[in-house]
């Protein structure tokens, strides 16, 4: 075997902005995502036909169409609709939008997993929509949604590695690009596969520790 | 202390789906009145219940609570639905307690007293305790503080029910079959509860299939039958009645089941 590893230490400036590049979009991306899918997924529960109607066309739309093609038109077809975006922006609205349509379908399985006698109970009690959402239907919800939540931060992990065809300088297009001026296609993808190996492993383990947090008053 | 009733309901009607379920109800819940209200499954005597909250909507008629229309605003003669936050201010003096208690098994029997209290009813987290403490005494749990629904029986968690109802301070309390989901040995603790509110001067509505109970503590007893108020009067009155045979044969059931032997 010859592995060459002074490609790492001589263009180590390029790959840190890389690597940094990618974990922002991942985070910055699935983040918003979550936050805009909990936002719509609660606006459903009390919308009327339409907007139901509305909000179930974006979700087929984002989650019945590959990733890819949802950058290449967010970032070549967007223009054409008045939308002008650099790369990394793009990218950022496409991983907000995509994963915000897997995140509405988790929130609306973890809804409908409370009985609706205590959504009662409590607008009985005299609490508003606000507060039903983060005393009585989120506290539940967590133990029974987060491992499809982590297994959704995984997967954006790895979406990310498709942002390279819109001309982001993310780690894959960093590797990548060092790898076929180097021709040293080996140690790139033995690296880059490892970095994303190891996020994966974090977010895997940090999803334990969630969930033996938020499930403690289940465990007695 | 005014005569004017604290739920007044006018021809009110209910339809799901093709199904007529009321079919134009009037009747007014006097001011520490308990009314009883029984008849056969499926005739809207929950959905009747369940109209007077507002947590089933209704077609046309008038529900007024203590002289304000629920669920919908009057306007130049016209009726727009009301938002939530209207319909919640309107209701709220208007306890319910559910068949199945609704408690929330993530918080302890305190928080589930007492938690609404200081995130809704303007208390302070301090008075929303005391408060909650009291409710929780009153029904027999002030032991139970900490634990959580799961821990409790059957009877045990629709008394917290009470209290969580109860601690809010309301005019009128509302009872949805409150002791069918209990086994038969513990529908007493429950129903004594209820009798001690009653002989303080709670207002009451229970929709119930305890005829003992109605015997005993209501003041009127309405028979609800087909989506209409059939019979309604003084609880000997109905109960001992022979002009409605459809009561007559509800009430029929009832006897032969709790009859030991035949005479």
């Amino acid at each position: 075997m010859n592995l060459d590893f002074s490609i790492f230490t001589d263009n180590w400036p390029d790959i840190l902005g890389g690597l940094w590049l990618t974990l922002e979009l991942w985070l910055g991306g699935s983040v918003l995502g979550m936050v805009l899918g909990l936002t719509i997924a609660t606006v459903r529960q009390y919308a009327g036909g339409v907007v139901q109607r509305g909000i179930a066309a974006y979700v087929a739309a984002f989650r019945g169409t590959p990733f890819l093609i949802q950058l290449f038109l967010l970032y070549y077809g967007g223009p054409s609709f008045g939308l002008v975006l650099t790369p990394v922006q793009a990218g950022l609205v496409g991983m907000t939008v995509y994963s915000s349509a897997q995140f509405i379908e988790i929130f609306r399985a973890g809804f409908q997993s409370i009985p609706p006698g205590q959504i009662e109970a409590a607008r009985m009690s005299g609490l508003g929509r606000m507060q039903i959402l983060i005393h009585v239907q989120l506290p539940q919800m967590m133990i029974i949604i987060l491992p499809s939540m982590v297994n959704l931060y995984v997967i954006m992990t790895k979406e990310t590695a498709l942002l390279s065809v819109i001309a982001i300088p993310d780690l894959t297009a960093v590797l990548n690009g060092i790898g076929s001026a180097t021709y040293a296609y080996a140690e790139t993808l033995f690296a880059l596969a490892a970095f994303y190996w190891i996020l994966l492993e974090c977010v895997t383990a940090a999803g334990r520790w969630a969930e033996r947090k938020v499930g403690r008053y289940l465990v007695r | 202390m005014t005569e004017n009733p604290i739920i007044e309901v006018e021809g009110l009607t209910k339809t799901f789906g093709s199904t007529e379920v009321l079919k134009g109800v009037s009747l007014a819940l006097e001011r520490s009145q308990v009314t009883c209200i029984i008849g056969p499954s499926g005739s809207g005597k929950s959905t009747l219940l369940r109209c007077l909250a507002f947590l089933e909507t209704y077609d046309t008629g008038r529900v007024e609570i203590e002289g304000r229309l629920l669920g919908y605003v009057e306007k130049d003669g016209r009726r727009r639905p009301a938002t939530s936050r209207e319909i919640s201010d309107v209701r709220r003096n208007v306890g319910f307690v559910f068949q199945h208690f609704n408690l929330w098994p993530h918080m302890t029997v305190m928080d589930n007293v007492a938690k609404p209290l200081w995130l809704a009813s303007g208390f302070s987290r301090k008075e929303a305790r005391e408060r909650a403490l009291a409710a929780l005494e009153k029904v027999g749990l002030a032991d139970k503080l900490e634990d959580y629904p799961a821990q409790l029986s059957g009877g045990q968690q629709q008394r917290v029910g009470i209290a969580r109802t109860l601690a809010k301070g309301p005019h009128i309390i509302l009872f949805d079959e409150p002791t069918s989901a209990l086994d038969p040995e513990i529908v007493g603790e429950v129903l004594q509860v209820m009798r001690d509110l009653a002989e303080e001067g709670m207002t009451m509505a229970v929709v119930t299939h305890e005829m003992g109970f109605a015997a005993q503590v209501a003041d009127r007893i309405a028979f609800i039958d087909e989506g209409v108020i059939a019979v309604q009067g003084a609880p000997r009155d109905v109960l001992l009645s022979k002009d409605n045979p459809r009561l007559v044969r509800f009430l029929k059931n009832f006897f032969d089941r709790n009859v030991f032997w035949e005479n």
